[in-house]
């Protein structure tokens, strides 16, 4: 059996407030296979985002390790781990976090800069996405003249025009009617499907956590023992 | 490339807070560039100062006058080339408004030793042969309307009565520090006017021009002359043209400190407005920083994004501010022309607007910079709705 594609062992998070240790996460155990859908699900103040941060690369755990497709991600400094989230890691955030001063195009271009991919090269790829998730009619469009499900779907080109083993996302549909939210739910389902994208969300709707192939529930910083 | 094209657009993302901003440090390099202006305009007389001229006065004080018959015992002073005198004359034309510089002075060697005043030779030929001849810069021929042949009347504030002279030349200046402000007339024909006012006051001069052969040797001259009139009635203080034109200025150094801090001043105030302006931006904008990061880009891009937005805006703000400088500039020499009769943008002013400018840009995205460098991820994403 081949071995997980992300692998997460005691690890342990706190907040300083105040002067105050605030535990958020503590003693996580859990693996993530490849092309699994993995929903986080939890009251707020659970540790779900946290959890999903810092397996993003985007935050550090006090303790325990993040192995991910064998790079042990918390051992890694800041440098080393934003080139690591530059190949590996695809982001969707729950209010697309675009650019706006750049076009659906050039957003979706924006993380091939970091790549030696020429300017053709990159214009090819960002078209080819966007035509991917619908869009390429709307490429000169800027953030603010897309809808709100058009505009995540510009997110989710952008995050997987790198071709990352991983796509995290952050309440995808949190800020998107029922109908656009289906839709989102639908591509990042075929990420997973016909592309072999891991995916992990967080998510408050038992609607998107349906998608889901699996739920995980995190309460008070505990992975919740229900299957 | 990215990194331009975003800095480029976000720079005009707010169009009023940007365009404010650009005119604000617009009127700021204006203002500086002005102040520097007459500053320079200040220091005008020394810049033109020539390190082949010396000044010989009073060693009391520069109103007092010296006999004419030092002239031939300078002349003997070893290194002297040549001997010239002038005396402050004072005169206005018509109206008291009507002011400008005018001197008594001795027609065969001041304009010899003054080569940066240019006429033609027919001009000096008529000024030296007539005893009532003047000549006068264009700046001032123009602004009152005279021409050659032109017979003026010129009225004393220092000696009384009506002087009228003819005008037999007009020069320029042979660059652009020269002053083409000044009126020269015969001294002798000053002195006749004395005998008859004040009797006791003839044959005395305001101060005696040297030319010395050689520049090097110029404090060597200077001791020679003034040790020669030592323990006299009348003795004597030798300096350097510039020095002698530096200690006028030095009368007023007070105003120019002022003028100068004033200049600062304005720089630093458009330095905390422009600062203002980038701490709002930048705290506007640190999800989208955030993003960058999440993203893989370093913290030296998503800096450049700052300060280059600064600088671009200051940049844009402080060619438009140097740009505007020339007409304002023009327009102040026509208006206080006779006050600062050389009023020219110098080079070295035109590079402190740059300085200025790069200054203002960067130092006013520093703090913004430093924070969107090392933006937070998650920090920086709680910003955002």
């Amino acid at each position: 059996m081949a071995a997980p594609l992300i692998e997460i062992r005691n690890l342990s998070k706190s907040y300083r407030r105040g002067g105050q240790s605030i535990p958020v996460l503590q003693g996580i155990d859990l693996d993530i296979e490849r092309r699994e859908f993995l929903a986080l699900m939890g009251p707020s103040g659970s540790g779900k985002s946290t959890l999903m941060n810092l397996i993003a690369g985007i935050d550090h755990a006090d303790a325990g390790t993040i192995r991910i497709d064998g790079t042990e991600i918390t051992a890694l400094d800041d440098a080393a781990l934003a080139h690591w989230r530059a190949a590996h890691v695809g982001f969707v955030f729950q209010f697309y976090n675009l650019i706006p001063v750049l076009s659906a195009l050039e957003n979706v271009e924006l993380p091939l800069h970091l790549t030696g991919l020429t300017r053709r090269e990159r214009r090819a790829h960002a078209e080819a996405v966007l035509r991917l998730v619908g869009l390429a009619d709307r490429a000169d469009h800027r953030p603010g003249q897309l809808s709100g499900g058009q505009q995540q779907r510009v997110a989710i080109a952008r995050a997987i025009v790198t071709d990352p083993a991983v796509i995290v996302a952050d309440e995808p549909t949190g800020d998107l009617d029922r109908v656009s939210a289906a839709e989102i739910l639908d591509l990042m389902d075929g990420l997973v499907r016909d592309y072999g994208k891991t995916v992990v969300m967080v998510t408050h709707d038992p609607r998107a956590a349906e998608r889901a192939r699996r739920v995980r529930h995190l309460d008070k910083g505990v992975m919740d023992d229900r299957p | 490339m990215i990194v331009l094209k975003i800095l480029l657009r976000n720079a005009l993302r707010h169009p009023l807070r940007s365009s404010l901003t650009v005119v604000a440090v617009a009127v700021a390099i204006l203002s500086f560039g002005l102040l520097r202006t007459v500053i320079d305009a200040w220091y005008a007389g020394v810049a033109a100062s020539s390190a082949a001229r010396l000044v010989t006065r009073s060693a009391i004080s520069l109103i007092m006058p010296l006999p004419l018959s030092y002239a031939p015992r300078i002349r003997q002073v070893a290194g002297v080339s040549r001997v010239s005198w002038g005396t402050w004359f004072g005169g206005i034309y018509q109206d008291e408004k009507n002011f400008f510089p005018s001197f008594a002075v001795d027609p065969e060697g001041y304009l010899d030793l003054y080569p940066e005043m240019v006429l033609t030779d027919a001009e000096l030929v008529e000024f030296r042969r007539e005893r009532t001849a003047c000549v006068v810069g264009r700046k001032t021929a123009a602004r009152f309307g005279w021409k050659i042949g032109q017979t003026i009347t010129l009225r004393g504030t220092i000696f009384p009565g009506d002087w009228p002279m003819t005008i037999r030349g007009i020069f320029r200046g042979r660059d652009k520090t020269a002053d083409e402000s000044p009126l020269l007339f015969h001294w002798d024909y000053l002195n006749e006017g004395v005998k008859r006012i004040w009797p006791g006051s003839a044959d005395a001069v305001g101060w005696y021009l040297v030319g010395v052969k050689d520049p090097d040797r110029a404090a060597e001259v200077s001791a020679a002359i003034d040790g020669m009139f030592k323990n006299s009635l009348a003795e004597t203080l030798t300096e350097t043209e510039k020095a002698f034109n530096l200690g006028f200025i030095s009368m007023t150094e007070a105003i120019i400190t002022m003028i100068r801090l004033v200049s600062f001043a304005v720089i630093a105030i458009i330095m905390v407005v422009a600062a203002n302006t980038m701490a709002m931006t930048a705290r506007e904008r640190m999800s989208e920083y955030a993003t960058f990061k999440a993203l893989g880009f370093d913290g030296f891009r998503i800096g450049t994004l700052v300060w280059g937005e600064s600088l671009t805006l200051t940049a844009a703000g402080g060619a438009l501010g140097m740009a505007l400088t020339f007409p304002a500039a023009r327009y102040f020499e026509s208006q206080l022309g006779q006050f600062f009769p050389v009023f020219q943008i110098s080079t070295t002013t035109l590079l402190l607007d740059v300085a200025a400018i790069v200054v203002v840009g960067v130092a006013a995205s520093i703090v913004p910079t430093w924070r969107a460098a090392r933006v937070n991820v998650v920090e920086g994403f709680r910003h955002l709705g």
